[in-house]
């Protein structure tokens, strides 16, 4: 760790704009001939880098060093509720491979709930070495104290070097309870996750609210912690000659205590779901109006399309929250995506760049979007859809 | 009821940029504005006041410039207002974000309740709710969508979850992070704002906290560091076509013709 220091007699009237400047969060402030770090700082160390030679110095401060050796094995939380496993689970799985093949390190999963050995048979197929499983009545539903219990528990006794959480609901109140309880580091929505040799994660995600991405390592704490969305990763073939093991594990009641009571889960009415689609028709701001949106309705019936969209259109209440794709929609993967008149921005990217095939029309030929489509067709969505919907309808009839 | 609601002042706009050239960030616009999913916390606030009375404390945590977000909530009916500042808390990760909350939290007292946003539009990460619970040592719930019933020492709330509605109740002293679609937010009333345009707001920088170790704060307390920043990446295999109308929507047509989508 450590601090930013101006050498604040390298200041003058030359540099002094230039150095404000360099801080896209306006964190450098010039106060009574002092220039001084505000708390809007992100660390991202831009002034020190870019800007003028010598005023901002990053002074490393010696820092307590974890034990890496003590930690090994990357570990996976199995997400369900009641026993229905998340597929996210098993993308994380092969993931979970890739990156303990790298340091030679065992894969593992964490199990925690009621009546679930049997299915934590089915798990060992996707080439898990270890599932620890922690089957109790009081695990029975989600209930955060006790699961961040036999989590902790977990940690204690297998020490793993990292821990893959699905970006679940239930993966996104767990995580950061246990990160905080091991004042580790936690990375939320990874979209691209690596290993050091070093055994350091390495978790990239779209950061700073902005078109860039951010490479986040967490190198003196363990365990190291990071969610992923689901549709993100791959996941592995099912291997039927599986030597993993079942651990069951014990712990106290008393550690299983909660002040929340679960008086009932209901099942939600089950509706179409973007993340499952084959094919999906993407929407952005250069739609104004629900009338707009009809054009779209003819299209998708055509290539039994769902229909998704940015962030913007779910503010403007054209799509509704579930059809929205990104970061903070969710991730797709489908066969076919079409997106029409979308700019491309990296939290709307980070949610479906692993579609198969990318079309993108946009009429703005240097929109970003054009970086990420396989076909990137420059023109008015205006002028091109109704004429598509003609010329798919006349093919189909030919 | 005794609530604190967590507020965070962030970016107006959302463009930031990197300069392909130098590798610089380029921000358009300082404007800020209240995150937004706070505002569906503060409302929560403001329904359970009227129904069961009490009193409502914001917090944030952020620059001097903050100050403004606390006054919007006032304008909306907050009674108290606390501004968690210090250069010392530059840099903050989630953890040491959670932490320093949790230190101010701590600072102004009892409370039976805790209200997060679902997550803020800058930080993204949904990450800071949960952490402060556990620094404070109450249960929580995220992803609230609906409060069934308010008790004495407990309350009725529905969480939603990916394909299932967990209802639960859970006991005070605790937190909950609310869904956009709890409540439609108020907007701020004029009349407020003439009558707390002098209203205090109180400061807090690491002198004020219990735990003053400068270790667990700003970049010191936070155990993730940014490596590196870069542009997105590019895809290699693409192609790009231009034209008339009538030429591009053919090729279109063909194009996924030949790849069997029609
Ligand atoms: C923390 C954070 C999380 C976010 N999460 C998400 C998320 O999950 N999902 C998401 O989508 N966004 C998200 N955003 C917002 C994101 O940064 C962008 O603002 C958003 O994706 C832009 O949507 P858009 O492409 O529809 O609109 P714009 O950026 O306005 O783009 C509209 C495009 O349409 C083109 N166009 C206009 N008219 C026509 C026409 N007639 N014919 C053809 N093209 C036309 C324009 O050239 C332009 O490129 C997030 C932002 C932040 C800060
Ligand atoms: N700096 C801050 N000051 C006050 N509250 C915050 C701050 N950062 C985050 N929060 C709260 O935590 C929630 C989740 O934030 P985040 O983890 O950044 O997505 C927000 O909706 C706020 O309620």
């Amino acid at each position: 760790m450590g601090q930013l220091v101006c050498n604040q007699d390298k200041v003058n009237e030359l540099n002094i704009e230039e150095l404000i400047k360099v801080c896209p969060f306006g964190a450098i402030e010039y106060t009574d001939g002092k220039i001084e770090v505000n708390a809007g700082c992100k660390m991202c160390k831009l002034c020190v880098k870019k800007g003028p030679v010598g005023v901002m110095e990053f002074i490393e401060t010696e820092t307590k060093k974890v034990n890496k050796d003590l930690w090994k094995g990357i570990s996976v939380y199995v997400d369900h509720v009641g026993g229905s496993i998340h597929p996210v689970t098993m993308e994380l799985i092969g993931k979970a491979r890739d990156l303990a093949a790298v340091v030679h390190f065992p894969v593992y999963c964490v199990f925690i709930g009621y009546h679930i050995k049997e299915k934590a048979e089915e798990l060992l197929q996707y080439g898990v070495d270890e599932i620890f499983v922690y089957d109790y009545e009081e695990l029975k539903d989600f209930r955060i104290e006790p699961y961040a219990a036999a989590l902790e528990d977990f940690i204690n006794k297998v020490k793993p070097s990292s821990l893959l959480i699905g970006a679940t609901t239930l993966g996104r109140s767990l995580a950061p309870r246990v990160a905080a309880r091991f004042r580790t580091g936690l990375t939320a929505d990874c979209t691209i996750l690596d290993m050091k040799e070093n055994t350091d994660l390495v978790q990239i995600r779209p950061a700073f609210g902005g078109n860039i991405m951010a490479q986040i390592i967490c190198s003196n704490t363990r365990p190291q912690l990071a969610t992923v969305r689901y549709k993100v990763m791959n996941a592995p073939e099912k291997q039927f000659n599986s030597k993993g093991l079942i651990t069951v594990c014990e712990i106290a009641k008393t550690k299983l205590k909660s002040n929340i009571e679960v008086l009932k889960v209901v099942k939600k009415k089950t509706e179409e779901n973007i993340s499952d689609a084959e094919v999906i028709i993407a929407v952005g701001r250069a739609f104004k109006s629900e009338k707009d949106m009809t054009m779209i309705e003819d299209l998708a019936e055509l290539l039994h399309a769902q229909i998704a969209g940015t962030r913007p259109l779910v503010e403007a209440g054209l799509i509704h929250a579930k059809k929205q794709i990104g970061l903070s929609g969710r991730t797709v993967k489908p066969k076919l995506i079409i997106t029409l008149g979308i700019s491309g921005a990296v939290q709307f990217v980070a949610g479906m760049n692993n579609a198969e095939h990318i079309f993108a029309i946009n009429q703005d030929e240097r929109a970003p979007i054009f970086n990420v489509a396989h076909y990137g067709i420059v023109g008015d969505i205006y002028e091109i859809v109704p004429k598509l919907i003609n010329d798919i309808k006349s093919s189909v009839i030919m | 009821m005794d609530i604190f609601v967590c507020i965070k002042q962030v970016p107006g706009t959302s463009k930031v940029e990197v300069d392909p050239v130098t590798g610089v960030l380029k921000r358009d616009g300082i404007d800020s504005k209240m995150n937004p999913y706070d505002l569906y916390a503060l409302e929560t606030a403001l329904r359970m006041k009227e129904q069961m009375g009490g009193i409502i404390k914001v917090i944030s945590m952020g620059p001097p410039q903050a100050k403004d977000v606390i006054k919007e909530a006032y304008m909306m009916g907050a009674d108290e207002g606390i501004l968690v500042t210090d250069r010392k808390f530059a840099g903050a990760d989630v953890l040491a974000t959670s932490y320093t909350i949790s230190q101010g939290v701590r600072k102004m007292g009892k409370f039976d309740l805790i209200l997060c946003g679902k997550q803020t539009t800058d930080g993204d990460t949904a990450q800071v709710g949960p952490e402060m619970a556990e620094y404070l040592g109450i249960p929580h719930i995220t992803n609230v969508i609906s409060i069934i019933e308010i008790k004495e020492k407990s309350m009725i709330v529905e969480m939603d979850m990916p394909d299932t509605i967990e209802v639960a109740q859970i006991q005070f002293p605790c937190l909950l992070t609310v869904e956009k679609d709890i409540f439609q937010p108020r907007l701020p009333s004029y009349r407020k704002k003439i009558a707390t345009k002098d209203r205090e707001i109180k400061v807090l920088t690491l002198n004020d906290f219990e735990d003053k170790d400068e270790k667990k704060y700003g970049l010191n307390g936070s155990p993730t560091q940014v490596e590196r920043i870069f542009p997105p990446a590019i895809n290699n295999d693409r192609e790009t076509w231009t034209g008339s109308g009538e030429q591009l929507s053919l090729k279109l047509t063909a194009k996924l013709k030949e790849l069997k989508f029609i």
